[in-house]
């Protein structure tokens, strides 16, 4: 096994973390600096991206066991989900799905692909879930993975602003929306300025991101 | 704690989900199907929450490191990206901003009520 891939990306998104945490900025997030310093590097560097992969694998593959592993704060979060069925259950059915549908149509109508459409539709969801549902919808999960990143990061740098634009006072409303906006990376953010917001948000995440898993192969069939 | 009892639990459970996920031919990913009955065998008290939280919860906080080689598959499609980049960023924008609102405004219409 070729050591090239893991070890380089160890080494880059240490690199970047340590960055991160002297200097907290939308821009200087750890993942997509990583991404695109790895990609320039392969791409000048003259290898491939499967000699890259050879054991870079090792890390991919556990995004499956970290997917298990949601169901560790869902349980933990059970009494909030309890205090806030009602709003849970119809923000995510109502937020998850426009998150799809928009994403879907806003593409088709400015001309996106059929690969492209399938790779947008689950954005919304935290990248380990989004990639495996690109893979089983016959989307292509790189790019899905890039795509959910940008999101994130989206709500990273803007919720809490748009919502206070739009007049959104009530924590619940708050952490939820940015959940299902804008996932992990929206409630990195949301957790900081209220703790009940982070919570929903947290929930609200890894909730879509089974709702999103069990509807969007059948949605994509009707739209499609 | 034996952290390998945490770790028996979780890879089994992603393996079984998989082996569900393929076997039975479900539209879902093998993860998701784990995970869902990991939740199950929690809220029923077949699994201690104490058996398998400190292994999950350092999967979930090291998460972000393990994006970065699926992300680097994208240098495969930067024509891709390059060809479609109004649909994609214009998609991406504007369909945040509406899951963002709606999902709010949603929300909050059930707090009041």
């Amino acid at each position: 096994m070729n050591p090239l891939g893991i070890t380089l990306t160890i080494v880059v998104f240490y690199m970047f973390s340590e960055l991160h945490s002297r200097k907290r900025a939308v821009y200087t997030n750890p993942v997509l600096l990583s991404i695109v310093t790895i990609a320039a590097i392969l791409n000048f560097g003259g290898f491939s991206y499967e000699s890259y992969m050879d054991s870079a694998i090792i890390l991919k593959f556990l995004l499956g066991p970290a997917v298990v592993s949601l169901a560790v704060p869902v349980y933990k979060g059970r009494e909030t989900i309890r205090a806030y069925a009602r709003e849970i259950t119809l923000g995510i059915a109502f937020g998850g799905t426009i998150a799809i549908l928009s994403a879907f149509y806003i593409a088709e109508f400015f001309g996106g692909s059929e690969e492209v459409l399938l790779s947008i539709a689950p954005k919304s969801v935290t990248t380990a879930i989004a990639i495996g549902v690109s893979e089983k919808i016959g989307g292509i999960p790189a790019l899905t993975a890039v795509l959910v990143i940008i999101t994130g990061l989206l709500g990273n740098a803007f919720a809490p602003e748009l919502l206070n634009l739009l007049g959104v006072k009530d924590k619940v409303a708050r952490g939820l929306s940015t959940g299902v906006s804008s996932h992990g990376l929206g409630t990195a953010r949301i957790i900081m300025e209220d703790e009940l917001a982070g919570a929903v948000s947290g929930l609200a995440m890894a909730l879509n991101g089974v709702f999103t898993a069990l509807i969007l192969p059948y949605l994509i069939e009707l739209i499609k | 704690m034996n952290p390998y009892r945490g770790l028996a639990i979780i890879f089994g459970f992603y393996a079984t989900g998989e082996v569900l996920s393929s076997g039975l031919g479900l539209p879902f990913p093998g993860s998701v199907v784990g995970m869902l009955l990991l939740l199950g065998a929690l809220l029923t008290g077949i699994l201690r929450i104490e058996w398998v939280e400190e292994e999950a919860e350092f999967l979930v906080r090291n998460m972000s490191v393990m994006f970065i080689p699926p992300g680097v598959g994208i240098v495969t499609y930067l024509g891709l990206m390059r060809s479609q980049s109004v649909p994609i960023f214009v998609a991406l924008t504007l369909s945040f901003l509406i899951t963002l609102l709606v999902t709010a405004k949603t929300v909050e219409l059930l707090r009041r009520s």
